[in-house]
């Protein structure tokens, strides 16, 4: 089946099968931040935005991003490393297989919710599981970046 | 993994309706649970282009169409003004933002799970279905019935005011629900559903006075150890989920009390 959509801001026309997941395709087309993990829709590595919300690529089939917009962690890789230098500076990654679901998902709250708690940043990233650092790191590096986001918007 | 030779995104419910009659093809809902069995599917039908994904509000109800997602229901102002945060915390702890952003309302209820925290919380709401060949049917209805080949195409919450909570145990957050629970007090009396016993939800059907006595609610929770079947799982055993039923349902009415008493 011919499919027509934007990955990471450009336009690509495919022929795909009616059964194909869309994370195998995004690997296919060279994304390779897209990590198989559970394949159960539980772990959030395979975080991708589909029209800006994150969703979980394991779980929607390649036809169905037919017309859409899909944004892997390679369209937004600025953000991605101005957010991942926080990870790295709390240690909050071991393995860092989880890391690029993570940072897709932490930057997908930033534009949804204003100033998080941090219950809110929890309930929010309950579907990211890290089986490494135990999650404090990461919520420390989480904090800090969305604190020097908001210095840098009100000094603007 | 499923197999499918074709995929179709509906030009119409006539369509829809029409190819799913083959035991074949099957309709797409969130895909979670469709991906988890090896069916050899010959059509996949996806409904998400026939609008039933929008959250309608009139004077006399919610209509909810079945494509709109979770996330969707969650976050309507609307419907959690109305029922006090309900839907939220309905379906907070389902797994995750991503998943909810694509599982779908249709897929929970035509689904009728056993450990859906949507199907507890709609039924102590008195939701109805619209389904495409049966019409109107309420959710108390429609649960009882086998599954069949036709299509759920919205979900209607009355606009009953009422004092609701909803609760639920779980072993770890964002795993299935050992024992979900809704309270509600309508001006007609009291609604309680229990679901994840693990079988589906259901209505305890029991009098209990507007404003009870700490005697009449232990009549209820007697009533609930007695006449509630519940069974065992990985999860809990019958015995667990029978004493979480009394303190939740416990808690709930307290809780709607307090705050009447508040007022």
């Amino acid at each position: 089946m011919q499919i027509k959509l934007k990955l990471n801001g450009k336009l690509v026309q495919d022929e795909v099968a009616p059964d194909k997941i869309l994370l195998d395709y995004l690997r296919e087309k060279g994304c390779y931040s897209v990590k198989r993990g559970c394949d159960t829709a539980n772990c959030g590595l395979c975080t991708v935005y589909l029209n800006q919300k994150p969703v979980l690529s394991c779980s929607v089939l390649a036809v169905q991003a037919d017309g859409k917009e899909v944004t892997t962690l390679e369209g937004i890789q600025q953000e991605a490393e101005e957010f991942g230098a926080f990870l790295a500076d709390q240690g909050a990654e071991q393995c860092g297989y989880c890391s690029p679901g993570l940072i897709m998902n932490v930057l997908a709250m930033k534009r949804e919710l204003m100033n998080p708690t941090e219950q809110q940043i929890k309930a929010y990233l309950a579907g990211n599981l890290c089986r490494c650092t135990g999650y404090m790191g990461q919520m420390r590096a989480i904090q800090n970046y969305l604190r020097k986001e908001q210095t840098d918007e009100s000094s603007q | 993994m499923f197999t499918a030779k074709h995929y179709l995104l509906a030009e119409s419910i006539q369509q829809a309706y029409e190819l799913n009659q083959s035991k074949r093809n099957a309709i797409l809902g969130g895909l979670f649970w469709l991906r988890m069995g090896n069916k050899k599917i010959h059509t996949l039908i996806d409904l998400s282009n026939l609008g039933f994904n929008q959250i309608e509000e009139t004077q006399q109800e919610f209509i909810i169409g079945s494509m709109c997602t979770l996330r969707d229901f969650e976050l309507h102002e609307g419907l959690n003004t109305f029922f006090q945060q309900a839907p939220f915390k309905s379906v907070e702890h389902i797994v995750g933002t991503q998943f909810r952003n694509t599982a779908t309302m249709g897929g929970s209820v035509y689904s009728r799970f056993g450990f859906s925290d949507i199907l507890t919380l709609l039924l102590c709401l008195n939701a109805s279905v619209q389904l495409y060949q049966k019409g109107m049917l309420s959710l108390e209805e429609y649960i009882q019935q086998p599954y069949d080949r036709d299509i759920l195409m919205k979900i209607q919450i009355p606009k009953q005011t009422c004092q609701v909570r909803y609760l639920t145990q779980r072993l770890s957050a964002t795993d299935f629900p050992v024992l979900t629970c809704t309270v509600a007090r309508f001006e007609t009396g009291w609604r309680i559903v229990l679901g994840a016993r693990p079988q589906k939800a259901t209505l305890v059907r029991y009098d209990l006075p507007q404003f009870p006595t700490q005697q009449d609610i232990n009549g209820l929770l007697e009533f609930v150890q007695k006449q509630v079947v519940f069974g065992d799982n990985m999860r809990g055993s019958a015995a667990y989920r029978t004493h979480l039923a009394i303190v939740l349902i416990e808690r709930a009415i307290g809780s709607i009390l307090e705050d009447s008493h508040a007022d």
